[in-house]
């Protein structure tokens, strides 16, 4: 009886020290560790980057992914003290703010923020009470790309898109808000508040005989694109620059004449984050010149936020010619954010535009 | 409880627990799901609504495509019967040994690659040389290949338990080889076009996959209107009622078929 007191004891023993151990070497490595929540293979864990980033720093950078923003609210809601840095896009920042999600940001600790666009820098999506609760960070379009050994002259409005010489051979995403939204503006309308639903409702239904299938993803676009299915498809500025270099589609992006739908994301820190020093060092790692320049010139990247590093890339760069081109911006229109109630009116419209394209 | 009472209760435990926690609690907080105003994970304020049923019977893009769905369900279901029957008639029937064998893997063999793999190779040979991709043809196509082996495999296996000497007895009598094909086969073998039909007809009409890589612009059916408001809308609520309405639409279905399907069972 002894004998199995004692082992138990020091089985309990052996346990408690293994316990001590484990925790002592988890806290010992989250000193020089961060915790990335992004989308896969969005910049934040290029491999790369991160060994520059170790080395510098002697910061270790590890993710977390998330599928959609609303997994990624609900990772900040549910684990508090897992994150340091959270990539979020301009609509989520003043709701994660008002929960409590993320924290004010000190801007002197981020040695590139004097160089960022103010317009992106000191959006009020991003400001709350005179304080950031993110720094801008890259920024994109969505409009359309077409085939340059298709379609010779390039196409300057958004009309391209519904003209009769490209039928059953237009691209398009399926996705009711960005769709609303490209309808909205080749009607001449505001894409946030489109005045006229039923011109819109209109105006998509005619594309049934132009759409030769929709897309899904970047990888879906560039098939469809090799293969002949598109002359002309809408699509996103920082994956038409991909293509084009990674891909060698012969593809050019445009910004039609009537505007185009504009987005821009910003890198966040949670609240309670086990290292905010590292997330901050982190975070100005990611706008700055060096680390933007070598990501769209081997990768391909949405614009960034940092005039500066915009202005180092190649001079046919699709961020410097287009997106740098401050009578482009002028005619963006960003993208604002969208009620539970709307999505759902946005979704049935969509619905009931594919279902006349079956009929 | 006597002694096999406790044996069954101790072999078939396991099973209806697990189908317990994995199927039916899931189902259960779906079907909760379905009657609330918003999604209650968001940590928003939610009440009681029977809303989501109604917009089914109200929206004409519910119930319209609804049909699509149950049409795609039936159009699939009978080209596997029409293909797969008399495949699996030739096999249970004519071809012995070695070549069953043969074949019966060739029959099984799509079932061994992932569903997505199979239907992305769909998508080349239906580009070219049939021309045909994008279209309702090609969901039908797709889907067709990925359920015809259970029509084979269901009939085949009613098809083999027939005693050849039924059929010989019957040609003995007089009757012509179609004859002994209408009046005893085919009645024999009802079980096996049932279970096919039960097995091929309800996941088809639920299918969202295969429409929207395959289909083009003419994939819009309930399944993908679902998908669409679990993944984009994120209004669950609604896409798991618009699930549960189609869950009653089959119930209702094979209830209304019941008495056709107890007639064929009790003559064979």
């Amino acid at each position: 009886m002894s004998r199995f007191v004692l082992s138990r004891r020091s089985a309990l023993a052996l346990m408690g020290g293994a316990a001590t151990f484990g925790l002592t070497g988890r806290i010992a490595h989250a000193a020089g560790e961060i915790k990335v929540l992004n989308w896969q293979g969005y910049g934040t864990d290029e491999k790369w980057a991160l060994e520059m980033f170790e080395k510098k720093t002697g910061i270790k950078v590890v993710h977390d992914y998330f599928n959609s923003e609303q997994e990624m609210l609900t990772k900040l809601r549910t684990s508090p003290g897992t994150y340091d840095v959270v990539l979020m896009n301009n609509i989520y920042v003043m709701e994660a703010a008002h929960e409590g999600l993320i924290q004010p940001l000190d801007t002197s600790k981020f040695s590139n923020f004097g160089d960022l666009a103010p317009s992106l820098r000191d959006s009020d999506r991003f400001v709350m009470g005179g304080k950031h609760f993110a720094i801008a960070w890259v920024w994109g379009l969505t409009s359309f790309a077409y085939n340059t050994q298709k379609i010779s002259a390039k196409p300057d409005t958004m009309g391209a898109l519904w003209d009769p010489a490209h039928a059953g051979k237009v691209g398009w995403r399926d996705d009711a808000l960005e769709s609303i939204q490209i309808a909205a503006l080749a009607t001449g309308q505001d894409m946030n508040a489109p005045a006229d639903l039923e011109k819109v409702k209109d105006k998509l239904k005619a594309l049934k005989s132009q759409i030769k299938t929709f897309w899904s993803s970047e990888d879906e676009w560039n098939k469809y694109m090799a293969a002949g299915d598109y002359d002309i498809a809408v699509y996103w500025s920082g994956s038409a620059a991909r293509s084009k270099k990674a891909m060698k589609l012969p593809v050019e992006f445009v910004v039609p004449k009537e505007g185009a739908i504009g987005w821009f994301d910003g890198l966040t820190i949670a609240d309670k984050a086990p290292n905010a020093e590292g997330a901050a060092a982190f975070i100005n790692f990611m706008v700055d010149p060096e680390f933007y320049v070598k990501w769209d010139n081997d990768i391909g990247a949405p614009a960034s936020a940092n005039a500066k590093a915009n202005a180092q890339l190649p001079a046919d760069a699709l961020n410097r010619t287009v997106l740098g081109d401050p009578e482009v911006v002028k005619r963006v229109q960003w993208m604002a954010p969208v009620s539970d109630e709307q999505k759902q009116k946005n979704q049935e419209l969509w619905d009931e535009v594919k279902t006349s394209f079956a009929l | 409880m006597t002694r096999q009472a406790r044996t069954v209760f101790a072999l078939t435990a396991p099973a209806y627990l697990w189908l317990a926690v994995t199927v039916l609690l899931p189902l259960a907080t779906m079907l909760y799901f379905s009657f609330l105003t918003a999604s209650p994970l968001g940590g928003k304020e939610v009440q009681f609504t029977l809303k989501h049923y109604t917009d089914f019977f109200t929206k004409q893009i519910y119930w319209y495509n609804a049909w699509r769905s149950v049409e795609l369900g039936l159009y699939v279901t009978a080209l596997c019967l029409i293909i797969g029957y008399p495949a699996a008639l030739g096999l249970a029937k004519y071809i012995k040994g070695r070549w069953r064998e043969a074949i019966f893997l060739l029959i099984i063999l799509p079932f061994w690659s992932n569903a997505l793999v199979r239907t992305f190779s769909w998508t080349m040979v239906l580009r070219e040389p049939f021309n045909i991709l994008f279209s309702y043809p090609a969901i039908v196509v797709g889907l067709v290949h990925a359920y015809l082996p259970y029509a084979i495999l269901t009939c085949y296996i009613s098809l083999q338990a027939i005693d050849d000497s039924l059929i010989e007895a019957g040609r003995s009598l007089g009757a012509t080889p179609a004859q002994a094909f209408r009046r005893i086969t085919l009645p024999l073998s009802m079980p096996g076009i049932m279970a096919a039909i039960f097995l091929i007809f309800v996941p088809v009409i639920g299918s969202f996959m295969e429409p929207r890589i395959l289909g083009g612009k003419d994939a819009i059916m309930l399944g993908p209107i679902i998908e669409g408001q679990f993944i984009t809308a994120f209004n669950w609520p609604l896409g798991a009622a618009l699930s549960f309405t189609m869950l009653g639409m089959v119930l209702l279905i094979l209830l209304a078929a019941s008495p056709f399907l107890k007639h064929q069972m009790a003559r064979s």
